[in-house]
């Protein structure tokens, strides 16, 4: 466990989705290009990423979550030039030229997203010149951006990949400031630069982070924040020379408040580190006293105290299913806070914050099922699996390209050897835009970074 | 709740006396088995406790006609988990300094450290471990002012006030990055100061006649088996003028030296790993036992022909650090097919020991992958009962149903490898566990947000 909270550093229905597959024009039905997708085109640094070549492909025999709470048996998923063309069940018709994969007894899921991660930014191995997730010299840092400091050779990023199936995930800054600085949104695609793994069209997000972690840093230095109410102070004062800013014509070049007039305007969505319900009270509060909306709390351990409010203002909380108890703000973690989310009707993220915990996500879901089943909140594997894939989509404004098996959306694709909410299962191919990037049967679809080669444990089984 | 209630009200009135007194006679009958041995699951099994210890596990076991009857027919009955290398009851909340004594980089001693005297039976962490599964554990803290993190206790997690089983059970030392750092900055600080430390500790020992504890095994608390504490024998034993440890620590190394404690090296490389073989090779009544071995694999043959068991975590398989580039999750099921004696571990700060299960189950999933190497079902399960308790001294009483054994029963919804699966009734010595803690009584307040007629605070 390297990062303890990184301080150390809506749904179509089977009928519509058959339907949809049925007719090829539907292909862009749903695939409304995002607010911000042109920001991210006309800044710099601008996503180089291409789609891999990929086979026209069928998998035909699985049982399918679709990610948006579907589930067909003996379903058919269609995949072809980079985008799922259509997913029914048996009866679906396989088109000529297309590569049957038999599925029976396994599992398709839209590829599992991260939507807390810092891969790149603490990368393996977790030595001190690989620390680069906190510019921990200023509690608001609005001004840096994540990607800066991704290291795209991070052997993480494989690991997630093959043992997780993930296909997109969003490096954060850490938490050691107020606002630590602009997310970046990956695909999870080896690539010789940050800028090849750039997720095109994905908002950026802000990181924003509650409590302990801020005032502890800066008030071990004398000066504020040394509180929860100088932490509001700090970010009351931003927000209000940020509006001046943005009210104003914004031709003085200023990095941070480019960033906060992105939040300001919708085109950057807040992504906040809070572990106490009555701090996500008042940083809702916040945002409407400056007019911004919270996409997603992070770590929100206590979420479950407020899942009404949480419901109210369309936040989601994106969560572990059981850790607790490591700081004093996690004390009141329980294993149920995302069956109780769900049952208050409020949006559930499970995230990893961890180089680990990236690799099972899946499992930290069922886990988080069970425990609401035993207290009596039953919820499908089908709406368990949306933790994972459309919501985290949704909170990172890419739903509309990714995170669920809808025609004209992308084709990152997950082939289970099992049930993905068992622990004896694991992903057997993985897809991304309809390329295969992981194939646990073939040691040639399996990346190697940079750093693995020539050294102990090269291109193993990992 | 009633259930819960009756067992705490027993529990407070009996606070005083040890808890085989209060141990029920039961039956668990029809229930799928596992007995924490190296094999598969048993259907239809019945397991027979009396006296607080186990009497009868198996297939064909006839059921007393006096006893109490559980009925386990859908169900798994297994031994409650063995967590080796925990830091339960050590700590309440990890960044909260003053609750937490797993280091004492500010101490002047270092290998007479004696964990035992500050685990917290009534520990949340304890709670939330023993609601899932786990009954016994090994618990230490960091190395953190020296490359000896002291001595560690096994424990048992029943709800009463006797939580120790056996202190001083196990000394541990850091030879790798870690114990490089503590020594001064180099591995080859930390291989003189073990030297030198334990070279002290031998001739200490001898002069002063320091026996320092019988050989292992026997070590069940029964009073007379237990050694006494070496730190506190009087003597007036001139120990020269070349003294690096201090006469506490000395004597505390006095049973390592002599074998009769063990001692857990911590190394993850494999040349670390030979390296901290070979020191047998110099004093060679070491019981040692490896934990991390993240390279074990690249190894295991020399491990498995030195005897030397290992506690190594299962999932491990990024380079995190450069001592464990070659680590991968086929490690544990390598080193097993090498005859190597595994346990999964350690259980120290974010890894729960209620993991432990997850963990075994995916090294299950893995032997189902072509090109990797898991465990078996019996092997996995092995590996999180009876191995670690084996590793721990222990073998025989602890992590396994066998006649003899403590009566340490856990009855599951459903396999306990699956991760959907949870513990439903926990049995420690006999005795029924309570199973609430702060979190289940939080999720029962909140378990709805209506606060028409008054505040959440008036829900308890």
């Amino acid at each position: 466990m390297k990062i303890v909270d990184s301080m150390k550093r809506a749904g179509a229905s089977l009928a519509v989705i058959a339907m949809a597959g049925a007719v090829s024009a539907c292909a862009t039905t749903g695939s409304e290009t995002p607010r911000s997708a042109s920001a991210n085109d006309a800044v710099p640094y601008a996503s180089t990423y291409r789609a891999y070549p990929g086979a026209p492909t069928a998998l035909v025999g699985a049982t399918v979550f679709d990610g948006a709470g579907g589930r067909i048996e003996n379903g058919t998923v269609l995949f072809e030039n980079g985008e799922i063309v259509a997913v029914g069940d048996a009866g679906l018709a396989v088109p000529a030229g297309y590569t049957r994969i038999d599925g029976t007894g396994k599992f398709v899921t839209p590829g599992i997203i991260d939507i807390h991660s810092h891969l790149g930014d603490y990368p393996s191995p977790s030595v001190d010149a690989h620390s680069d997730g906190n510019e921990a010299t200023a509690p608001t840092t609005p001004n840096v951006w994540a990607e800066h400091s991704v290291w795209p050779q991070d052997p993480g990023f494989s690991r997630a990949l093959a043992n997780g199936g993930v296909t997109a995930l969003q490096i954060l800054p850490g938490s050691a400031n107020l606002m630590g600085g602009r997310s970046v949104t990956l695909k999870n695609v080896p690539s010789r630069t940050v800028q090849g793994m750039k997720f095109p069209g994905a908002p950026y997000g802000l990181k924003m982070a509650c409590g302990e972690n801020p005032k502890r840093v800066y008030g071990s230095r004398g000066r504020i924040p040394s509180t929860r109410m100088g932490n509001f102070a700090v970010n009351r004062q931003t927000w209000i020379e940020a509006q001046e800013y943005a009210a104003g014509d914004r031709k003085d070049r200023d990095l941070g408040k480019e960033t906060l007039a992105g939040v300001l305007d919708g085109d950057i969505l807040i992504h906040n580190h809070c572990y106490r319900a009555d701090e996500m009270a008042l940083v809702m509060d916040m945002a409407k006293e400056f007019g911004y909306r919270v996409s997603a709390f992070h770590h929100a351990v206590e979420s479950y105290k407020i899942g009404d409010l949480l419901r109210e203002n369309d936040v989601c909380s994106a969560i572990w299913a059981d850790w607790w108890g490591f700081k004093m703000e996690a004390y009141d973690g329980i294993p149920e806070n995302a069956a109780l989310l769900q049952n208050a009707g409020a949006c559930v993220v499970i995230h990893s914050d961890d180089q680990n915990g990236i690799q099972r996500l899946n499992q930290e879901a069922a886990k988080a099922q069970a425990d609401g089943r035993r207290m009596g909140i039953d919820i499908s594997d089908a709406e368990v699996i949306r933790w994972l894939t459309l919501n985290p989509a949704k909170a990172m404004g890419i739903d509309a390209m990714t995170g669920s098996l809808q025609s004209g959306k992308m084709a990152d694709v997950v082939l289970w050897n099992g049930d993905p909410l068992s622990v004896y299962s694991r992903p057997e191919k993985v897809w991304i835009d309809g390329a295969l990037m992981y194939d646990a049967r073939d040691p040639a679809r399996r990346p190697v970074s940079d750093f693995e080669l020539g050294q102990p444990g090269e291109g193993d089984f990992k | 709740m009633s259930r819960i209630k009756t067992a705490l009200l027993a529990l407070a009135a009996s606070a005083a006396m040890a808890a085989p007194a209060f141990a029920q006679d039961f039956a668990i009958t029809n229930a799928t088995l596992a007995t924490g041995e190296v094999r598969e699951p048993i259907p239809n099994a019945n397991v027979v406790v009396r006296g607080g210890q186990v009497v009868a596990a198996g297939p064909n076991v006839p059921v007393p006609a006096d006893i109490r009857v559980i009925d386990g027919t859908g169900m798994w009955v297994t031994p409650g988990l063995f967590s080796p290398l925990t830091d339960l009851g050590l700590w309440d909340v990890a960044a909260v300094e003053e609750s937490n004594d797993r280091s004492a980089g500010r101490s002047p001693f270092s290998a007479a450290l004696d964990f035992s005297v500050a685990i917290n039976p009534a520990n949340q962490h304890i709670l939330s471990s023993r609601a899932g599964g786990v009954t016994r554990a090994s618990v230490i803290g960091y190395p953190s002012g020296s490359i000896f993190a002291g001595q560690g206790a096994i424990i048992d997690l029943g709800a009463d006030r006797d939580v120790v089983t056996r202190p001083r059970a196990f000394q541990m030392v850091a030879i790798g990055e870690t114990g490089g750092r503590l020594a001064g900055g180099s591995r080859v600080a930390a291989h003189a100061l073990l030297r030198n430390a334990l070279r002290e500790a031998r001739d200490f020992g001898a002069r002063s006649g320091i026996r320092g504890g019988e050989l292992r095994p026997g070590n069940v608390r029964t009073g007379d088996d237990l050694p006494l504490d070496p730190r506190v024998a009087d003597d007036a034993t001139d120990r020269g003028t070349d003294v690096e440890l201090s006469r506490f620590d000395a004597a505390a190394l006095v049973p390592v030296v002599n074998g009769s404690q063990p001692l857990y090296v911590q190394v993850d490389r494999a040349a670390d790993i030979l390296a901290a073989l070979a020191l047998k090779e110099e004093f060679a009544a070491l019981d040692l036992v490896l934990v991390g071995a993240a390279e074990g694999w690249m190894v295991a043959e020399r491990i498995a022909a030195a005897g030397v068991p290992v506690i190594a975590a299962a999932l491990l398989d990024l380079p995190e650090r450069f001592e464990q580039l070659a680590s991968t999750q086929s490690n544990i099921g390598r080193m097993v097919d090498a005859g190597v004696t595994v346990a999964i571990g350690p259980f120290m700060d974010m890894e729960q020991p209620r993991y432990a299960p997850q963990y075994a189950g995916n090294l299950v999933g893995l032997s189902r992958l072509d090109g990797a190497t898991g465990l078996s079902w019996g092997e996995a399960f092995a590996a999180i009962t009876s191995i670690p308790a084996q590793i721990s001294g222990q073998g025989g009483r602890s992590g396994v149903l066998a006649p003899g054994a403590h009566g340490d029963a856990v009855l599951w919804d459903g396999d306990p490898l699956e991760i959907s699966s949870a513990p439903v009734r926990v049995f420690i010595d006999g005795v029924e566990q309570p199973l609430d803690n702060h979190q289940t009584r939080l999720r029962e307040r909140y378990r709805d947000l209506d606060e028409s007629q008054l505040p959440k605070a008036y829900v308890h």
